[in-house]
């Protein structure tokens, strides 16, 4: 088993028709033929999409709602500018996509007040903005995670950073794991899926038998999905978790590339972060470099 | 991006919040014309710096009994005197860090009556994804402090964005801040009009500190501190003619041109990195390997060639950088892009300092054939962990 994605989702792309949304719809068809079924764009419906090479083909739809209508999809991926992103994400949720993936880096805040506002009265998900999206090995990638690292395995990766998400990929199918699936969760401070919603499937999943979790300085989302650990551990739901928290270094009160990295107020420093995680149980590595070393560890008790 | 004092009172005020006249001034010999054009005979003469703390900041440049960076003023006299000794110098406040700041501008306000200080801000509450009113009756001092010592008198209302702020959250806020009478109808006015601010111009931090009760019951923003969200500005042209780029750093202000997102640090180990986490990621393990990065550098998804040899520019201008550590996992970016952008800036800039790179991921081995092939003094490494250990030795070596 996987979580969210697996071989059968079909997906559509908003803002396939750019440079960087034809690159990754690419990259997506030739990952174990991932079920890219058309493209979204309010001025060429009727139209077809075509890969560089000329050999794959998608439909292109004005809306989201035809597209969703005419393919039967289940998802969504979003590569649409930051400034028209919002309003991207809300006509996917208007269209009652089930799994929204907004990859976009810099969407204003206040627009995303705005989608989650029209999120928490839909029974959509959405992951990101501003994250790397979502791979399930050799099933379906959607986003633009490097296909190439990963490998079909045990452990779930859940990260807010997506070259920390590769890292932590990178590292588990060197020692021999490999990966259920991996999330990217994104660095912004409002957001569509928190560590919580991630953690809650990797427990409930059969396959995914240990877990890495990468947070970042800001916010208190760590610390929050800490205690939700501990709680299910009480309860017996317990698996064995490796953890990471980027920004030990950082200056207060300095926004770190992520909108969401910044330690305001006294709040959202990594120490903090690292000890809610020890006291869940969750082995913190002190070096990016160790993830999967330090969850090897964890295995061995 | 920060504005100053004054100018986040002018939005304010656009808005119709009670703040006091006053006048923003760049020289002493435009103190008295500006403290003349305000009904005295109290006067309020404030540094404008993009850093809280300024009454309790120190000047470098005066005797330590030397007053702050806000003082009160009762003659016309006493506004330029002030001015005198306050433009030009160095103020430094906890805040500023130990290299302060020079303060280039002042703010020459008409001073109040002051019966109560309160506290009030406005930021977005991850937690719930909205708006959130912070206030406290604890106002004029760090709100840090009262946080930590008694938490219970500061008050967090979360706005519903499809509602703005109701009559019920107005009541609410006036409740929590002990507000009746005059300062009551006041509040019930204000806290619209700062969230509809807020709202409108796509502010990040909205901080009033102090709000204050007049002794005649009105209530006035004494104090403005109003950030924006970066990612917002391009539909906010007024907002970026606010900006003062004297306050920034200049690699910092070269950065952005070239939408690189850069933070000055205090190290001497450079580093250039793709992605904010991996690039915060590589800061601590070179921490963790004893030494201090020189700056946080994230060079994005899609860099070009002509914007990683920007990266390596900016790099290699801080006097401070003893080694640069150059970290990629290509996802997006690709290897050879970055190995052919680090390759033209040495031959463009030159190379005084050691140079670690480690590259994996997307054309790993076409990148690092391009380095090995370039006849440059590049120190290969194999991962993370080694990369920052060979750096660590390279520049702790040759000290």
């Amino acid at each position: 088993m996987s979580i969210l994605v697996n071989k059968d989702t079909k997906i559509i792309v908003q803002g396939l028709t750019g440079k960087t949304g034809t690159f990754h719809t690419e990259q997506a068809l030739e990952y174990y033929g991932t079920k890219m079924v058309a493209g979204v764009h309010p001025k060429k419906g009727g139209e077809t999409w075509g890969s560089v090479e000329g050999a794959a083909q998608l439909p292109i739809f004005a809306s989201v709602g035809e597209a969703k209508e005419a393919t039967g999809a289940d998802a969504s991926v979003i590569y649409v500018p930051p400034a028209g992103a919002g309003a991207a994400i809300i006509e996917a949720i208007d269209a009652e996509i089930p799994f929204i993936v907004c990859i976009t880096e810099g969407i204003p805040v206040a627009d995303m007040v705005k989608v989650k506002a029209r999120l928490d009265k839909s029974n959509s998900r959405l992951l990101g903005p501003n994250c790397p999206g979502i791979l399930t090995p050799e099933e379906c990638k959607i986003g633009i995670m490097p296909g190439s690292i990963f490998k079909k395995g045990s452990v779930g990766v859940v990260s807010r950073s997506g070259t920390l998400t590769y890292e932590a990929v990178f590292q588990t199918t060197n020692a021999g794991l490999g990966q259920t699936t991996a999330v990217g969760i994104g660095g912004d401070p409002v957001k569509g899926t928190e560590f919580i919603d991630v953690l809650e499937m990797f427990l409930a999943d059969d396959e995914t038998e240990s877990i890495i979790m990468i947070g970042e300085i800001g916010g208190s989302a760590e610390e929050d999905a800490a205690q939700f650990l501990k709680d299910e551990a009480a309860k017996g739901r317990a698996k064995p978790t490796a953890g990471f928290i980027a920004g030990r270094t950082a200056p207060p009160g300095r926004t770190m590339g992520h909108a969401g990295a910044v330690i305001s107020g006294g709040k959202g420093g990594a120490e903090d972060k690292i000890a809610a995680m020890e006291s869940a149980g969750i082995k913190v590595s002190p070096s990016p470099a160790k993830l999967g070393e330090t969850l090897l560890e964890v295995l061995k008790g | 991006m920060n504005i100053h004092e004054y100018q986040a009172k002018q939005v304010l005020k656009g808005f119709g919040a009670p703040v006091a006249d006053g006048v923003a001034i760049f020289s002493a010999d435009e103190a008295e014309a500006a403290a003349k054009q305000l009904p005295g005979p109290l006067w309020v003469v404030k540094t404008q710096i993009h850093a809280g703390g300024r009454g309790k900041g120190k000047f470098k440049e005066l005797p330590a009994d030397a007053k702050g960076g806000v003082r009160l003023a009762f003659s016309l006299d006493e506004v330029t005197a002030h001015a005198k000794e306050m433009l030009g110098n160095t103020l430094v406040t906890k805040q500023t860090g130990a290299a302060g700041k020079v303060v280039n501008r002042l703010y020459i306000e008409d001073g109040a009556d002051i019966e109560r200080e309160l506290y009030l801000s406005i930021l977005v509450d991850r937690t719930v994804g909205r708006p959130a009113f912070v206030v406290s009756t604890e106002g004029g001092m760090d709100i840090e402090a009262v946080a930590e010592e008694t938490p219970e008198k500061i008050i967090t209302l979360p706005i519903d964005p499809d509602t703005g702020v109701t009559e019920a959250d107005a009541a609410k806020l006036c409740d929590a801040l002990a507000l009746d009478g005059t300062a009551r109808d006041d509040g019930m006015t204000l806290f619209p009009i700062l969230h509809k601010a807020f709202v409108e111009k796509d502010m990040s931090l909205l901080e009033v500190n102090p709000l204050i009760v007049m002794k005649d019951g009105h209530l006035r923003v004494l104090d403005a501190k109003v950030s924006f969200d970066g990612n917002a500005l391009f539909r906010h042209p007024d907002i970026m003619e606010l900006r003062d780029v004297t306050e920034e750093d200049a690699k910092e202000i070269e950065a952005s041109k070239h939408d690189l997102a850069y933070v000055a640090l205090d190290g001497d180990i450079g580093c250039m990195v793709n992605g904010a986490g991996l690039a915060m990621a590589t800061m601590d393990i070179i921490k963790l390997y004893g030494a201090e990065p020189a700056n946080f550098l994230d060079v994005g998804g899609g860099a070009s060639k002509e914007k990683v040899t920007a990266a390596f520019k900016i790099i290699t201008s801080d006097p401070n950088v003893k080694g640069i550590l150059v970290n990629i996992f290509g996802g997006i970016m690709r290897c050879d892009v970055i190995a052919e952008g680090v390759v033209a800036a040495v031959k463009e800039v030159g190379l005084q300092v050691p140079l670690v790179v480690r590259l994996e991921g997307t054309n790993v081995e076409l990148g690092k054939k391009i380095i090995n092939e370039s006849g440059l003094n590049v120190i290969a490494a194999d991962d993370l962990d080694d990369a920052a250990q060979k750096i660590v030795k390279a520049v702790k070596g040759g000290a």
